[in-house]
């Protein structure tokens, strides 16, 4: 009998045939664009043309899309993990280890020992679909994509947890003009690491590797990066694509039936319409126009000024687009364009003003200005005078339409940007941080996988009767709702009013958090290119239950505010690039190492010819300027330095190794002193760099846990074989700072050494020690600690554990009171000079270079003194605060808010919270409230793994933007 | 932002107390005993996608599934208009500890606040005094008639879960379930069933009656469930995850509830043990720790002496698993709890677990996904798939990952159920009654 094995993926259809000897006889694939009933119906019916008699044969039914189906027409499933293991298991025996990658699937099958499966749960980074969206990205095909690869040169760090992510690595590093061959590569590399961290988890990948799904088969770079990474040349055997779809076949559960009925209950099965369904966008084509002929109204003529006398240049340089007004004399914009940017802005702008200069060549430039992520690209490249953050273009465009404007909100390709305005000023600012779930490229992507352009896509929903409930979440999660929804029989048009309707749903409950419309503001004007879809819109205005303005330039208001700004600022003589320049314009970029510091940024370097240049990638001004080094005052800096002056001393007892990562950082001078007091040498593990996390990184059993923890791995892995014992304390308790009502550690700070022990299992010739210690408890602390000492390293008398114990606690408080004391000094100068100061709060741990990322820097470098909560928290007393207030670091957040908030308009608070942190939930809400209670700006920035420097920048700046605003 | 308390001039008047459902079976017996002390008690069974929605807007979105869940289901039940708003009370558990679960309260306030029915009070269930509540006392009476109405639940819960799967005549199991729910109910109202020797009386007529059923020897595909309790227990939040596995054609094991109370109580004697501490305390918590053992190991004997059905082991048995996994000091969200629960289901004969967790609990990382490693290594058959629930997370990726789960399993399933009978006849541990 024949045995047929049907896949049924993501993206793609697979389909063999086997004869009674396992040879393949037949096989297919395609990509099924979501029409899975129709597209099984259709290869079945070929199946059966081929094999005319229709006898019964053995047929199973695999692939993640493939379930439903299977289930309702009676047909036997098999999972497709254990399909590819059936099938591997027969085909190559040999093999120990299975890296598989799909559509939007990922997985590693461990075939040798015990055998285990892993595969990407919520998570589609890594996947084809992630290769695809990047490839959307850089505007060549996946294939070209492989090709260009072959001759990089160079690796950048893309994270590719999620699209999301490494979009915002990307987009910078196209902005800045680095080479795509080498984001190519780079972006195989993020793939290969995203597939390790996240489905090894702590297993080594070791014996013969097969690789197998599209991704793999079609990449030949992308197999190159796998080899390269674990150290050894995987097969990628024949039929690479279709080992589900044997294992499918080979099924020992597949049932035999006639496919001519097999092809009728799957036919039976096409689409009961059973998805969970939103009220519809419109009621029918006349409530549509009559919502047109609304906004129509609303809208700033662009004139027809054949002679203008004067032109005011404002450049919105997009993640996505590049947008480019001009303003006359009036300020009425009398030349503009909207541009889809493949990656580099530069030649688009060049062509615009090219254009312009042809079309009005007696005009001279008054004044420029360039806002967006590749401001100042742009502004170097061309000589623009000015460049303002992306808020206060917005705010000033904004402003002209509606003069009691009091809340903004801006969806553009890869960031929703809102804010509010209270007294003429930016006042609360919200941007997407981890998630691009609200924005457009988030609709794009799923129009490109349909095979629509965007505002094909959009304009589908708006008559559709019966949207998709999709919820509100991420773009990875929406993926497998759509696969759901689509399973269930939802139409193109239901998926696509759905999609506009979960915009909106991310954008107002995810990014604002908005409880009623009201909260939001009165006078609302919506802009970015994403409103320009009605369905959006519409999407919005319904579920806010309000009609807002939509400008008729939505997609040109940051250009347009640009335009204002540097008409109301224009300089005596404006540098923008002249016509002749603009004909000898050239561009070339360079790689080089920025080696400024220890954290070694890849820097481009961009000229453009005439000595104009731009260098990008930094992450502090170093590498920019040679001037003399201003006084900074940086406390994450100078407690950085505190602990880098405790030195190994000598020590009879052998040594002691402490990673540098969590709670042990800030307890560092505690154990420090207390182990050498007892004759131990102490070592800490290194500065944490890229090159430490990704040493520990295969042993990580969380990929969802914070960075700081997973960053844990590479410490205790620096500290393996240089020391007789790490010691890494569980600690459920903290210090008591009499801030709270309890003084707990959070759970991941708590146990994570129970983690370490667990899944670091090559400890070589270094103990690892990881009792529960509590410190609140110092007369306890002194008989565990003297009964540890003596199980582990011989005899101890009571008496100089007690010593060294006193000498510890004395120690841990004198460091506490220098960063206190140095605290209180900056405060004081900041006072003198009239600088503005940056509270930073976070956690101990935070001031991790590798962790914040040299934030501190950035806000040192725009003039600020910086502080930390816990220089704060010493001087305030406790307080009653509205959740359970149990955490001692995050005790300290509270009172630090309370303290800045009673502080006059110079003093401001920033909250660093790690992508994760499950406590910072409560936290940063709470902080935000005690904060606000006071009229002032709360500002939160989230760091990971990898941090868009572009967003904290946009922040940073719309704080002191608006902090002017307040003076 | 106000404490509204729940006083008992409320109480007199009746106010309804809202108890979002967490596990059917002893959620109804509780409320029965509630309503025996003179509470006006409604549990929430509303669903959907309006629960998830009120949630989203009323939590943030990166707080813990459950309580996401917990305050949508009540923000949706206070807006349905089928209570006066002006006369419910909110009653939630509040287990203290180390867990941002412990702020569940406070978010539920916030929510209540944002509503602008800041004046509907709210009653925690708590041991550690974090809130009080005038007109909710748990005296020793009610909290004696909640642990052994928690007892009655757990060995309901375990006997339907070996019956369901195996039932002769789809429902019997359904229907013994209610029959002894109602019976429970009753006798407690006129006092019955709470002492000693009547408590020993009805758990081992429970078991009679479910012994008789009449089943099949099918083999069928044994599944452990462990996590978060939320979501371990609830099909709100696990998406009906029992159902969806009885579905499948599989046994499904959870332990029981008191095994979370006995943890709640037994913590705190290690964290004195680990960090010092009052050696008062530390006794009075082990009086009640072993009066709550011996309710359980009653249950357990009444199981063992009266039918085939695989008991649980006791606490003490259940603790001792954990060792040479994790330390018993680590008591943040389930702890310690939740891997040696693990430990225990593959003993018996559960090798097949999943770990159902909210996306991103923190504990979870530490002894859910953060100890498979070593639990494989020390239980090779272990066969372990965690999940991540959340708003977004769709049945199908979870349902898929468990499919998986149980392709290997029906793989492994013969060698698997022989080592296992042969690992049973090895534990014979004494239960004393």
């Amino acid at each position: 009998m024949l045995r047929i094995g049907v896949d049924v993926g993501s993206t793609t259809l697979k389909c063999v045939v086997l004869d009674e000897n396992n040879k393949i006889v037949y096989k297919e694939y395609n990509r099924h664009y979501s029409m899975i009933v129709e597209k099984t119906a259709e290869l079945l019916q070929r199946v059966s043309d081929l094999f005319p008699n229709d006898c019964e044969m053995l047929l199973s039914v695999s692939g993640s899309a493939g379930m439903g189906m299977a289930e309702n027409a009676g047909l036997s499933f098999v999972q497709e993990v254990y399909a590819t293991r059936t099938a591997v298991k027969r085909f190559i025996p040999s093999a120990d280890v299975v890296i598989e990658l799909g559509g939007e699937d990922a997985k590693i099958l461990f075939l040798d020992g015990g055998m285990e499966v892993r595969m990407n749960g919520s998570c589609a980074g890594g996947t084809g679909a992630f290769i695809d969206q990047m490839s959307t990205l850089l505007a060549i095909s996946p294939d070209e994509m492989n090709e260009i690869a072959k001759s990089y040169e160079k690796i950048y760090t893309i994270a590719s947890r999620c699209g999301v992510f490494a979009k915002s690595d990307i987009q910078p590093l196209l902005n800045q003009g680095a080479n795509k061959a080498d984001i190519s590569a780079s972006i195989f590399a993020a793939v290969v690491n995203q597939t390790i961290a996240g489905l090894a988890q702590g297993r080594e990948i070791e014996g013969t590797v097969v690789y197998l799904g599209g991704p793999l088969t079609f990449l030949s770079e992308l197999r190159a990066a796998f080899d390269r990474q674990l150290g050894q040349a995987g097969v990628c055997p024949d039929n690479s694509l279709y080992f589900v779809a044997m294992g499918a076949a080979l099924s020992p559960t597949a049932k035999a039936v006639r496919l001519s009925d097999a092809i009728e209950s799957v036919g039976r099965y096409a689409a009961g319409e059973t998805y969970k369904s939103c009220p519809r966008l419109f009621e029918d084509e006349a409530d549509y126009e009559k919502f047109k002929a609304r906004h129509a109204a609303a809208g700033i003529p662009i004139v027809n000024n054949p002679a203008p006398k004067e032109a005011y240049l404002g450049v919105d340089a997009g993640s996505t687009t590049l947008k480019a007004v001009v303003l006359d004399e009036n300020g009425d914009i009398f030349h503009a364009d909207y541009m889809p940017n493949s990656g580099n802005p530069i030649p688009l702008l060049r062509d615009f003003l090219l254009k312009f200069y042809e079309k009005y060549p007696n005009l001279k430039i008054n004044a420029s200005a360039s806002t967006g992520y590749g401001e100042e690209i742009t502004r170097n490249a061309f000589g623009l005078d000015m460049g303002l953050v992306e808020t206060m273009a917005h705010f000033t465009a904004a402003r002209k339409f509606n003069p009691d404007v009091d809340f903004i909100i801006d969806i553009g390709g890869q960031d929703i940007k809102c804010f509010k305005i209270r007294g003429g000023a930016i006042d609360n600012i919200f941007l997407n941080e981890a998630c691009s779930s609200g924005c457009g490229s988030f609709l794009q992507t799923f129009a490109g996988a349909l095979g629509y352009s965007i505002s094909e896509f959009a304009q589908k929903g708006i008559l559709a009767d019966k949207p998709v409930d999709l919820g509100s979440r991420c773009t990875v999660f929406m993926n497998s709702s759509v696969k759901q929804a689509q399973k269930d029989g939802a139409s193109i048009e239901n998926i696509s009013a759905g999609l506009s309707l979960s915009v909106v749903k991310n954008a107002i409950y995810k990014v604002i958090r908005a409880v009623s419309a009201d909260s939001l503001g009165k006078n609302i004007v919506v802009q970015g290119g994403t409103f320009l879809n009605d369905a959006v819109l519409r999407a919005f205005e319904t579920e806010l239950g309000r009609d807002v303005i939509r400008p008729n330039i939505a997609g040109l208001m940051g250009a347009y505010g640009a335009a204002l700004y540097a008409k109301a600022n224009a300089p005596e003589e404006s540098l923008t690039i002249s016509e002749e320049n603009l004909k000898s314009f050239t561009h070339e970029t360079k790689q080089v190492t920025c080696n400024g510091c220890t954290n070694h940024c890849r820097l481009t370097v961009n000229s453009f010819g005439g000595g104009r240049r731009f260098i990008a990638g930094n992450r502090c001004e170093k590498p920019l300027k040679t001037k003399e080094s201003t006084e900074r005052y940086d406390l994450y800096e100078y407690n950085r330095e505190l602990l880098a002056a405790y030195k190994p001393a000598e020590g009879r007892r052998g040594t002691i190794g402490i990673p540098m990562g969590l709670n042990m950082c800030e307890l560092y001078p505690f154990w420090h002193t207390f182990f050498t007091k007892l004759g131990f040498k102490v070592i800490a593990s290194p500065e944490s760099d890229r090159d430490l996390y990704l040493k520990g990184q295969h042993t990580i059993p969380s990929d969802t846990v914070c960075y700081p923890a997973k960053l844990l791995h590479g410490h205790i892995e620096s500290l393996i074989d240089k020391c007789d014992a790490i010691f890494y304390p569980c600690m459920s308790y903290n210090l008591d700072e009499g801030l709270s009502s309890n003084h707990y550690n959070c759970p991941v700070v708590a146990y994570y050494p129970e983690v370490i022990n667990a899944n670091v299992t090559n400890m070589g010739t270094t103990k690892f020690i990881y009792d529960y210690i509590g410190l609140h408890r110092p007369a306890d602390f002194v008989k565990t600690a003297h009964a540890l000492l003596r199980r582990e390293f011989g005899e101890f008398t009571r008496g100089e554990v007690k010593k060294a114990s006193d000498a510890a606690y004395g120690e841990y408080r004198a460091h506490m009171k220098r960063i206190a004391d140095k605290g209180a000094e900056f405060l004081k100068i900041a006072k003198e000079k009239g600088l503005p100061v940056i509270v930073l709060c976070g956690r101990p741990y935070h001031i991790d270079a590798e962790i914040n990322h040299g934030i501190d820097k950035l806000i040192c470098d725009m003039g600020a003194a910086l502080v930390t909560e816990d220089s704060i928290s010493p001087h305030v007393s406790p307080f009653e605060t509205q959740v359970l207030n149990q955490w001692t670091y995050h005790a300290r957040l509270y009172a630090a808010a309370k303290w800045v908030s009673e502080q006059g308009p110079e003093v401001n608070l920033v909250q660093l919270v790690s992508f994760g942190c499950g406590v910072d939930a409560i936290t940063t809400d709470e902080v935000r409230r005690i904060i606000e209670e006071k009229g002032k700006i709360y500002t939160q920035i989230k760091i990971d793994e990898i941090t868009n420097m572009g967003t904290v920048k946009i922040r940073l700046r719309s704080l002191f933007a608006a902090l002017k605003g307040v003076k | 932002m106000e404490k509204v308390l729940f006083t008992k001039e409320m109480r007199d008047a009746g106010y309804t107390i809202l108890v979002p459902d967490m596990n059917h079976i002893h959620f109804k017996i509780i409320k029965g005993i509630l309503q025996n002390h003179g509470y006006n008690v409604d549990i929430l069974y509303n669903t959907g996608r309006s629960v998830v929605d009120e949630g989203l807007k009323h939590v943030h979105n990166d707080t813990c599934y459950p309580a996401l869940l917990v305050i949508g289901q009540m923000i949706d039940a206070l807006k349905s208009g089928k209570y006066d708003i002006h006369k419910v009370a909110l009653l939630l558990p509040q287990t203290g500890g180390g867990c941002r679960a412990s702020n569940y309260i406070s978010l539920l306030r916030k929510a209540l606040n944002a509503m602008g029915w800041g004046f509907i009070p709210i009653i925690s269930i708590n041991v550690s005094g974090l809130e009080k509540s005038p007109g909710f006392k748990l005296t020793p009476g009610l909290v004696r008639q909640m642990l052994t109405a928690v007892v009655y639940g757990d060995l309901l819960m375990l006997l339907d879960n070996q019956v369901k799967p195996y039932e002769v005549n789809k429902g019997d199991s359904a229907a013994c379930v209610d029959m002894w729910i109602n019976a429970l109910l009753k006798g407690f109202l006129s006092g019955r069933g709470l002492s000693k020797g009547e408590r020993r009386e009805n758990l081992k007529a429970i078991v009679q009656s479910f012994a008789r059923i009449p089943r099949t020897d099918e083999k069928k595909i044994k599944v452990g469930i462990v996590g978060e309790i939320y979501v371990k227990y609830a099909a709100l939040g696990n998406n009906s995850l029992e159902q969806f596995l009885y579905e499948q054609g599989c046994e499904v094991m959870l332990g029981g509830l008191l095994d979370f109370a006995l943890y709640c109580v037994d913590t705190p004697i290690d964290t004195i043990d680990i960090y010092g501490g009052s050696k008062l305390t530390r006794e009075t918590y082990k009086l009640v720790e072993s009066y709550l053992c011996s309710l359980k190991d009653e249950m357990i004997a009444a199981v063992r002496e009266n039918s085939d059905f695989v008991a649980p082991s006791s606490f003490r048995h259940l603790k001792s698993k954990a060792d040479g996994v994790i330390s018993t000091g680590c008591k943040m969200g389930e702890g310690w709890l939740l891997t040696a629960e693990i430990m225990e289901l593959v003993e018996l004969g559960y090798c097949n677990v999943i770990c159902a967790q909210p996306f991103g609990c923190l504990p979870n990382h530490i002894v859910g996904k953060g100890m498979i490693r070593k639990i494989r290594n020390l239980e090779p058959r272990a066969n372990i798939v965690p999940i991540d629930y959340d708003p977004g997370a769709t049945r199908v990726n979870q349902e898929n990952r468990i499919k998986l789960m149980l392709a290997v399993a029906a793989e492994d399933g013969d060698t698997a159920a022989a080592e296992s009978e042969v690992h049973d006849t090895e534990i014979k541990e004494t239960v004393n009654v």
